[in-house]
């Protein structure tokens, strides 16, 4: 038998070795195009967002209610949507927050509820938002008419799997030496919660809950189906009883009219909600990493 | 524990009850028309010819072709996030493709009515039908760029985030000795990717994928402002479609009588039906791969 490898072969690559590199390089090129790719999307729509909705944006845009199909403007919609997301997320967080601290410090991991809860709240996550809509449409506006807090309710649906997730992640974060100092001094479960646990985790849950915000904020198919009905040239101060002007559908509605002057108010609306809910992303994204650093130390 | 195990209910309960609900407004159409309800392909709510043909087909053309794009794109994403971008870049891409998850439906279905419709239908509609015109999803260009074809890009952009950071994550989770051992064997990256990345995470790619699908077909604001809404099969993918969840947003705010809106009702309990499966598909591959990894996000 020859020896197998030829101590005179020299070191530089060659033939076959020649083509796996250039496959695996040609790989590495492609990757780093789509990763490219994806954030020049990014880009590009928050460029184009910023610079229509730039020459929108006025004080005038910001504090007047809109007048017409596109003067004035959309004061109306942002405290409307303001008001629908407050109350979306007065719902939202208690129950969210509670299932979280259900899963982490009541139920065993494994048991059979731990995981019906979970399967439930990855099926919640999954229902698309217009069946929501649906739902809360059947629920609340059928006989009653459309309401901002029906709309409320819809979008505190769709926060609720979304807080009780990075809820329940953030409660796992928390040390089980604080827990086991509490229970040493026969500190109640509850009060240990209440004064140990929750001040631990209170950052993590808040951020969590900001993202949930943002991802709400946008929310426009339920709004569609419950609170489209509103008087576009009115300010309401309440949620209850009748539509609520909101920044979604205001987008929406402006944007299928196909009227360049309709278009520019759409576009103004769209640089206000994207621009808030990037900054709470990006503020959110940073807050949690720093708090996850914390707790993992 | 009272009030957790509450809000835990709570949770379930929702659930059942946006079940209830959406059968309960379907059931005049379920009566009415019975399962041929899937098979007709007419949308005639004036005349009570309702089916859900043409929308299954359009739901599954535009879902399918966003999958198509995305799914290699985000894997490529993901490699390039896991495995070769330094530090410093992983920091700052990774957030940014996951920001594109943030931009609101409203405003990306805004962009894409106004910016990128426009664009593919002076651009990219001519040079396929051109080029692979021989094919019949790639027929004659229209006049407004409102197509399948654009609601499928718009998807795709929907699409990549979720996969691409689920991948990712599940990429960074392989031990590093497989990856050394392979190293040392002499593979190159491309090699190790596909001999040992790849091969271990395949089922929970696969589940990142399954929950892309969901959220394609779950979409409606988005694509009911760049899907057209056709009322047609065609197989041009040039030509205007619709979907289940864009058809009830925009048939919803002004139905015609009951049985029209209990034929959205229909819609929306086919579009449960499929959401349910789906996270149940993709819960099912991911417990099977990691208990833990996929479901806690």
């Amino acid at each position: 038998m020859s020896a197998i490898v030829d101590p005179t072969a020299p070191l530089t690559p060659s033939g076959n070795l020649r083509r796996r590199l250039v496959v695996s390089q040609l790989v590495s090129a492609a990757s780093v195009m789509a990763s490219f790719l994806a954030v020049a999307v990014l880009v590009l729509v928050t460029y184009d967002v910023a610079k229509q909705g730039a020459s929108a944006l006025s004080w005038d845009f910001l504090t007047k209610n809109p007048v017409g199909l596109a003067g004035g403007g959309i004061a109306n919609a942002i405290i409307g949507s303001t008001l629908i997301i407050i109350f979306a997320t007065l719902i939202a967080l208690p129950i969210g927050v509670l299932t979280g601290l259900y899963l982490t410090e009541y139920a065993k991991p494994n048991s059979r509820a731990a995981r019906a809860l979970r399967t439930a709240l990855d099926l919640l996550q999954g229902v698309p938002t217009i069946v929501v809509g649906l739902f809360v449409f059947g629920l609340m506006v059928v006989g009653h008419g459309e309401t901002g807090f029906a709309g409320s309710v819809a979008l505190s649906i769709v926060m609720l799997p979304l807080i009780a997730r990075s809820s329940q992640e953030v409660l796992l974060l928390v040390p089980s030496t604080l827990r086991e100092a509490a229970d040493a001094l026969g500190v109640e479960r509850w009060r240990a919660i209440l004064t140990v646990v929750l001040p631990a985790a209170a950052g993590g849950i808040v951020t969590g809950a900001i993202l949930a915000v943002a991802r709400a904020a946008g929310e426009t198919a339920p709004l569609l189906l419950v609170d489209s009905l509103a008087n576009p040239t009115q300010t309401q101060l309440l949620v209850f009883g009748h539509g609520v002007p909101n920044i979604p559908v205001l987008i929406y509605t402006a944007s299928n009219l196909g009227i360049p002057e309709a278009q520019a108010r759409a576009w103004g609306a769209a640089f206000v909600l994207l621009g808030l809910i990037l900054i709470a992303n990006i503020g959110a994204r940073l807050a949690l990493a720093r708090y996850r650093a914390r707790l993992g130390q | 524990m009272g009030l957790c195990v509450l809000a835990g209910l709570l949770t379930a309960f929702v659930l059942a009850e946006i079940a209830y609900q959406v059968i309960d407004g379907a059931r005049p159409a379920i009566s009415h028309f019975g399962l041929h309800f899937l098979a007709n392909p007419a949308w005639a709510p004036n005349f009570s010819n309702l089916g859900a043909a043409t929308v299954l087909f359009g739901t599954a053309v535009s879902a399918l072709m966003a999958l198509v794009l995305a799914t290699p794109l985000a894997i490529a994403i993901a490699i390039y996030l896991a495995m070769l971008a330094p530090r410093s870049v992983r920091a700052i891409v990774g957030p940014l493709v996951e920001m594109l998850a943030a931009i609101p439906s409203v405003v990306l279905g805004l962009w894409g009515v106004i910016v990128l419709a426009p664009f593919v239908q002076r651009h990219i509609e001519p040079w396929l039908h051109s080029t692979f015109g021989f094919l019949p999803i790639f027929g004659a260009q229209q006049t407004t760029g409102l197509s399948v074809f654009t609601a499928g890009l718009v998807l795709t952009v929907m699409v990549i985030p979720i996969i691409a950071a689920l991948s990712r994550d599940l990429f960074l989770t392989v031990p590093h000795e497989l990856k050394e051992g392979a190293e040392a064997l002499g593979a190159t990256r491309w090699e190790v990717i596909r001999g040992v990345v790849l091969p271990t995470t395949v089922s929970g790619v696969a589940a990142a994928t399954v929950l892309g699908l969901g959220r394609a077909l779950g979409e409606a604001i988005a694509v009911a402002q760049v899907i057209g809404d056709g009322s047609k099969i065609r197989p041009s993918l040039f030509a205007p479609g619709t979907t289940l969840a864009s058809k009830i947003a925009v048939d919803f705010p002004n139905t015609l009588n009951k049985l029209h809106a209990a034929s959205l009702f229909y819609l929306a309990l086919i579009l449960l039906v499929i959401g349910v499966i789906t996270s149940l598909i993709a819960q099912a591959i991911a417990n099977r791969f990691d208990a833990t990894r996929l479901v806690t996000r």
